[in-house]
């Protein structure tokens, strides 16, 4: 034998014997594209959000060696927030092997992927945000606007109200003033908060804020003139802190404000400075690091040098532990769905089913050290929120402070409303309804 | 009566933002007025000032050095500018310069969160921002700091313009640029002077906007509020810009509050431009602009 024959031979024998490692190599990996947004005009929410995610998925992997023995893996598409980078994003990495799951946080790229991730067969995770009827999971079956959909959001705020007040009995001619975002996002709770009124007999308005929000005198004026019991802030970004300002200096109090689940950062309220002093806001996550694994992020994960937040004072921040709790609900799904499928790469599809049966309930919550960060969670195959509660935050200058229990939007009234809109998407698009049967069936 | 006191304290608080908005098309009539070019860059030179501001500040530089040090990179900047980008482009068409300043807003953009990161600031400037009351109408203390503010700016400019030798030579080139080349002055370094005037009025208008908006990537976005102020204003006009800004602001919010609910609500961030518009067709160089006369 020549020694270049030799040469090829040895070769080709080597790379044969490496084939099965490097399969058994990706065979233990479940990987993550995050299309996340860390410049432009959304950035601080975007460092927050996928810095919790990634360090959770780091404490996972630093101090449990992965799932079960398969590592988490995740790269990072930059999008901006705008849905034509995130489409893009998308479409680099979504052959790559091992798709856990898609985490845009953005509405836009949300609703501009849910046609591929069905096609594609990997689920489209949309906490806290996304479109309201895809909470039906008999019609969309990939999408899961987990812990709090728009609509529950809405019921939300209402009954915490009627808490306040003593019942929601006790809303019958109270007038709350809703002042929202001049977006599809701001307007889609309009007719939720029609149906409230009537339900509860308070007079509401609804008052549009232009995009994005830096001018509001004259919403403030009419609300001054108004006189609302309560005031309703629907915002996003800069709209928040201005609003908040203006409210001052229209005299309108703070603590007559109740900011929905994205009006409800330290971003929205740090640069309004002491005009934010009382406010309070929805949230599904209470903020803070005091949680244990908060406390294990900082111990085993920051303090390796493996942090994903540049600053560590935003550890605990509203948007970090929204990361982490979205981190929390991803692994979850895995190792439920590696009970029945194997404990190695799970296709999305075996991810959509592990989803589909995420029920953590407060024991699971306190054990995985979340007591306190969220309540719980109980996704099925045709409820894809998975009736999160809520609580509320007031700001106290400096930082929030939970000030009531966990509270239970109005489902019963919400899913007629939410079924019908599915309904008709399903037709629309001619897409058979699925059944509980349906569901069980996996595709790899 | 009521009635009557509500559309002065919406007149009222229209007229004051107009002042905000007046504050940034300072900015851009400077530059329009010596060198013939819109620049778009302008909201970005105002985030660049204030998030480095801020950024100083909140690393324990104290409150005037802070300013000091801005003054200095702003005037950095603005040589940088002139080296790098207009000088290159001297003698292309207006629309060669606008296309560069739009590039170079996105430049400033990125360039200004690279090295101040991504965070969202608050600034507090010690005014608070609570109403007083005159005969039953609210008016906001800070806004009024904003008007006075705008007012000490434009009479600085005016008498820098008026009273001093570069003020004399940006007259110069603003009234014929090929005569002020051929009399020496040099066109150049007018540039990069101007750019870093219009650097320092970018800085007030970003710690004003700051205040009241956070110190964030929005405030770049604060430039859509001063284009139709210069339609009406007149490009190349500082009292147009003041007057622009007061007929925007008192229009687009007693647009929004007498005529927005009929049609929707939201309407004021485009009925500003509804007015400039038809303004535009009426007197296409503006209240105060110069009328432009070519021979041919």
């Amino acid at each position: 034998m020549s020694l270049s024959r030799l040469l090829k031979a040895t070769a080709l024998s080597a790379a044969l014997a490496l084939l099965p490692l490097s399969t058994a190599a990706f065979a233990d990996e479940q990987f993550f594209p995050l299309q996340s947004y860390r410049v432009g005009p959304y950035a601080a929410g975007g460092t927050g959000f996928f810095g919790g995610f990634i360090d959770y998925l780091n404490l996972i992997n630093i101090r449990d060696g992965g799932v079960n023995g398969v590592k988490l893996t995740w790269d990072e598409g930059e999008t901006q927030y705008e849905v034509e980078k995130g489409v893009e994003v998308y479409e680099r990495f979504k052959n790559h092997p091992g798709i856990a799951t898609w985490n845009p946080l953005s509405v836009g790229i949300a609703y501009a992927l849910i046609d591929r991730v069905t096609a594609d067969k990997v689920p489209l995770l949309t906490i806290n945000h996304g479109r309201t009827d895809s909470t039906d999971g008999r019609v969309f079956k990939y999408i899961f606007p987990l812990l709090l959909n728009p609509y529950s959001e809405t019921s939300g705020i209402i009954n915490y109200l009627g808490t306040k007040e003593g019942g929601l009995d006790k809303l019958k001619g109270k007038k709350i003033v809703v002042l929202y975002h001049g977006s599809p996002y701001g307007k889609e709770t309009i007719p939720i908060y029609e149906l409230l009124a009537k339900k509860y007999g308070f007079e509401v308005q609804q008052i549009e804020v232009p995009h994005p929000g830096n001018e509001q005198q004259a919403q403030w004026l009419t609300i001054r003139r108004a006189k609302p019991d309560y005031v309703v802030l629907r915002g996003w970004g800069v709209m928040n802190p201005v609003a908040l300002k203006t409210a001052q200096k229209t005299g309108f109090p703070a603590d007559r404000i109740i900011g929905n689940v994205w009006s409800n950062s330290e971003e929205d309220v740090i640069p309004a400075g002491d005009a934010a002093k009382g406010y309070t806001a929805i949230t599904t996550q209470a903020s803070g690091a005091q949680y244990p694994v908060l406390q294990e992020i900082q111990k085993v994960v920051y303090d390796a040098g493996k942090g994903n937040l540049e600053d560590k004072k935003r550890i605990g921040s509203v948007y970090h532990n929204l990361g982490v709790v979205n981190g929390i609900l991803n692994v979850e799904a895995i190792r439920i769905a590696q009970e029945k499928f194997g404990k190695r790469t799970l296709t999305g599809d075996e991810v959509r089913w592990g989803l589909e049966h995420l029920k953590l309930d407060p024991a699971r919550v306190e054990a995985l050290g979340a007591k306190g960060l969220f309540h719980s969670i109980n996704v099925t195959w045709d409820n894809h929120e998975g009736d999160g509660l809520v609580t509320f935050q007031q700001w106290d200058g400096s930082k929030w402070n939970v000030v009531s229990d966990w509270i239970a939007p109005d489902w019963a009234l919400l899913r007629p409303i939410i079924e019908k809109s599915s309904e008709a998407y399903a037709k629309e698009h001619n897409i058979p309804l699925r059944t509980a049967a349906d569901a069980d069936q996996v595709t790899n | 009566m009521e009635d009557v006191q509500f559309f002065i304290e919406v007149l009222v608080g229209g007229l004051l933002s107009g002042v905000m908005y007046s504050l940034v098309a300072i900015g851009f009539v400077l530059i329009y007025k010596t060198s013939g070019v819109l620049n778009f860059a302008q909201g970005a030179l105002l985030l660049f000032a204030a998030l480095t501001f801020v950024s100083l500040h909140e690393r324990g530089v104290p409150f005037w050095a802070s300013i000091g040090l801005t003054l200095v990179l702003l005037a950095i900047l603005g040589t940088l500018i002139e080296r790098v980008v207009l000088r290159p482009l001297v003698n292309q068409p207006p629309i060669t310069l606008f296309l560069a300043t739009l590039g170079l807003s996105y430049v400033i953009e990125g360039g200004a969160q690279l090295l101040w990161g991504t965070q969202v600031h608050g600034l507090d400037l010690g005014i608070d921002d609570v109403p007083f009351e005159v005969g039953g109408v609210l008016i906001s203390s800070f806004d009024l700091f904003a008007a006075a503010t705008a007012a000490l700016m434009v009479a600085l400019i005016t008498l820098f313009f008026r009273y001093t030798r570069i003020g004399l030579a940006f007259r110069a080139v603003a009234d014929d640029p090929f005569a002020a080349l051929a009399v020496g002055l040099r066109l150049t370094r007018i540039w990069a002077i101007v750019w870093t005037a219009s650097g320092v009025v970018a800085l007030v208008a970003g710690l004003l906007w700051g205040a009241r908006l956070g110190v964030q990537f929005s405030l770049s976005l604060v430039v859509l509020k001063a284009l139709p102020v210069l339609v009406l204003g007149g490009f190349d006009s500082i009292a147009g810009a003041i007057i622009g800004g007061l007929l925007v602001g008192a229009t687009e919010k007693l647009a929004e509050v007498y005529i927005g609910p009929f049609l929707g609500g939201g309407i004021e961030s485009w009925f500003a431009y509804v007015v400039a518009l038809a303004f535009l067709l009426v007197r296409p160089s503006g209240l105060f602009g110069q009328k432009l006369v070519e021979r041919v």
